[in-house]
């Protein structure tokens, strides 16, 4: 017989390990739904390896499609640090997204409305957050399905914008004018979408592990977080913390928009974002809610997202196993997780 | 003005109301049956998907329309049992499974679509569901033609209604789901299994998400497409908070989007456009929003929800 035991400690290794088990068992997982296309597995993981980090063109690629999902991966992280269940990080995104369309659409000087396109993005999306933590502070209203439900608030209200006073007048299409070209981020290597907003989400990264880890403010978070009355008993304003990090976490969600429309679209569409708000949950997850983690996590997402376009070309397996991948790989990482609070014990002789 | 009004108000638009609640109260009544046993399923936008996907391949390769709905109600008790796995079983965070399982569901429903039809210019269609007049009933001015004469799961829809209430008031499973969902503990004592509950729950709440998916590509629309469920799993979300983890009102609930969703429609076509559609849409979400926050005093979410239950821990 086995038993799950509570675990008192958990090893240093399993930081690294879990995610790297939790990988290995999607792919082997969805080994079978390439054999069920007909394709070799090796060979289709192959390319898509190759298609997505296997030169310096594809790597550019893989980090571009990553920046929105690093960008949501930590908002994801901060606001679950503190056990505020922020799930309405693509709605957020979408705020940060119009947001920054509206002031990259005046004309002013390139730096200055790079600049203020971030503070009004981030501003957005951080307005979007503070709803949920509100309501949970002031009316005890659940926060996972409030923020759920405003990310439909949020798409219904870009999709008014778009088809309405925003829609292209010439082609009728439900497109955002596009931003000044001044405001468009500056590409960093010629030839490549690397964008300037690829930068910032890798340099926010270890800035955001600092906060967390380093700074009173990423203390409350985490005390918040791990034990509200001990947080409570020690002086801590619990519910200023959760609204503190509600406004982070926002922002951060909403500077995912903003490089959006400001490095790689230049103009707000319907489909401007493709579930990274979700994928940011895949990313903290996977990065075991730990801000320097979300990186590699990002970046794996983004790789498959991208190899699997290329992989489907050359095998004819549906670029949809991504989709599949990404669902898999949460689900795989939450099992693994288990490990961490129990293990199995091999209890008696089961007679 | 009194034109537009009478143009809005005739017997179609009272059968498109009761066409867009069905799916909706279908899902409804499935989010509700797993939340009252206290398993929050945010899996439900995925499974309806992936229903509606199964259910439709299952009658296009076979020809029969009732093969595909059991395809796609044995589907969604299938990924409700996988959800069960995970958060009651396996006691994990229930929200983030959900998310998982929307996820994952979402991707293998586009996936195997794209691997059993190919990429096609017009997508592949069905003979969908036929209306099925009642007679007598059907005979019945303007509410005969509006109600009963209706595709067959919109009926399973009307008597899904009274029965889900029966079933959670009246019966002793019901007593059961509704112990699980507002005390485990005392459920446990009682010689209750909370872990059985719960799962068998999250599965008939799964069956009836599999026949919402069910209609919407198999008798509103007669195709999959990849935007056929647009967030409608959210709407049911959304519903069974503002219908009170009730029956009655949840379905009530649903009843009144239907008719917001359909006098939209009909704004829309009539060029009387000059409020944007998707302020329409948006309201049930404003709604539930603001009716969380009002009824928050009253505690009426199963106290339970969200919570996972083991037994060695007191």
């Amino acid at each position: 017989m086995f038993r799950l035991e509570v675990r008192t400690s958990t090893p240093t290794w399993f930081n690294l390990a879990l995610p790297l088990v939790a990988i290995a068992a999607t792919l082997v997982l969805c080994s079978g739904l390439i054999a069920l296309a007909g394709a070799g597995v090796l060979e289709s993981y192959g390319v898509m390896f190759t298609a997505s980090l296997g030169d310096s063109y594809a790597i550019t690629e893989t980090l571009v499609r990553a920046a929105p999902m690093i960008f949501t991966g930590l908002a994801v992280a901060v606001a679950f640090r503190a056990k505020f269940w922020n799930i309405g990080a693509e709605g957020q995104l979408l705020a940060g997204a119009v947001a920054s369309c509206f002031v990259g659409a005046i004309p002013m000087p390139g730096a200055l409305a790079m600049l203020l396109m971030a503070l009004a993005g981030a501003a957005a999306g951080a307005a979007v957050a503070l709803v949920p933590a509100t309501l949970r502070v002031k009316f005890k209203v659940d926060d996972v399905v409030s923020s759920l439900l405003l990310n439909s608030v949020i798409y219904y209200a870009l999709m008014a914008l778009i088809e309405g006073p925003w829609k292209d007048s010439f082609s009728g299409y439900p497109i955002s004018p596009p931003i000044e070209d001044s405001a468009n981020f500056p590409v960093l290597i010629e030839g490549t979408r690397l964008h300037l907003g690829v930068i910032v989400a890798l340099i926010a990264a270890p800035l955001i592990w600092f906060l967390i880890a380093r700074t009173t403010l990423g203390f409350r978070i985490r005390v918040t977080g791990e034990n509200p009355e001990a947080a409570r008993y020690g002086g801590i304003h619990v519910e200023r913390v959760l609204l503190s990090t509600a406004l982070l976490s926002g922002a951060l969600a909403g500077l995912a928009g903003v490089g959006e429309v400001g490095g790689v679209h230049f103009q707000v569409m319907s489909d401007i974002s493709p579930g990274y708000g979700y994928s940011g949950i895949v990313v903290a997850m996977l990065a075991r809610l730990n801000p320097l983690g979300v990186v590699p996590a990002a970046i794996f997402l983004a790789a498959v997202m991208t190899g699997a376009e290329a992989m489907s070309r050359a095998t004819g397996v549906p670029a949809f196993l991504s989709d599949v991948i990404q669902g898999t790989a949460l689900l795989a990482m939450l099992v693994a997780l288990l490990f961490t609070a129990y293990r199995v014990r091999r209890v008696g002789a089961a007679t | 003005m009194s034109v537009v009004l009478e143009q809005i108000f005739q017997v179609g638009f009272l059968a498109a109301i009761i066409r867009i609640a069905t799916p909706l109260a279908f899902a409804t009544l499935g989010e509700m049956f797993s939340e009252r046993a206290g398993v929050l399923n945010l899996g439900i936008e995925g499974i309806m998907l992936l229903c509606a996907m199964t259910g439709f391949t299952a009658t296009s390769l076979s020809g029969s329309l009732w093969f595909g709905v059991l395809v796609a109600v044995l589907t969604g008790m299938l990924m409700g049992a996988l959800h069960a796995l995970f958060t009651v079983a396996l006691g994990l965070s229930q929200h983030v499974c959900g998310i998982g399982v929307t996820l994952f569901s979402s991707g293998l429903a586009y996936f195997l679509y794209r691997l059993i039809f190919g990429q096609q210019s017009v997508p592949p269609a069905i003979k969908g569901f036929q209306t099925l007049p009642i007679p007598v009933l059907s005979d019945i001015p303007v509410l005969g033609p509006a109600v009963f004469n209706q595709f067959a799961l919109v009926y399973m829809a009307i008597i899904a209604i009274p029965l889900a209430a029966f079933v959670l008031y009246r019966t002793p499973w019901g007593l059961s789901v509704r112990m699980v969902g507002e005390n485990p503990r005392a459920a446990d004592s009682a010689g209750v299994s909370v872990i059985a509950t719960r799962f068998q729950a999250v599965i008939l709440g799964g069956a009836l998400m599999g026949l919402a998916g069910a209609f919407l590509s198999m008798a509103q629309f007669n195709a999959f497409t990849f935007g056929v469920v647009s967030g409608r799993g959210w709407v049911a979300i959304a519903l069974v908070v503002f219908g009170r983890w009730d029956p009655w009102r949840s379905a009530g609930a649903a009843l009144l989007f239907a008719f917001v969703d359909a006098l939209q429609l009909r704004m829309q076509a009539s060029g009387l456009g000059h409020i944007p559609y998707e302020a329409f849409l948006m309201l049930p979400f404003i709604f539930t929003i603001v009716a969380m926050a009002v009824m928050s005093r009253n505690a009426v979410a199963p106290s339970a929800l969200l919570k996972p239950f083991r037994r060695e821990e007191r």
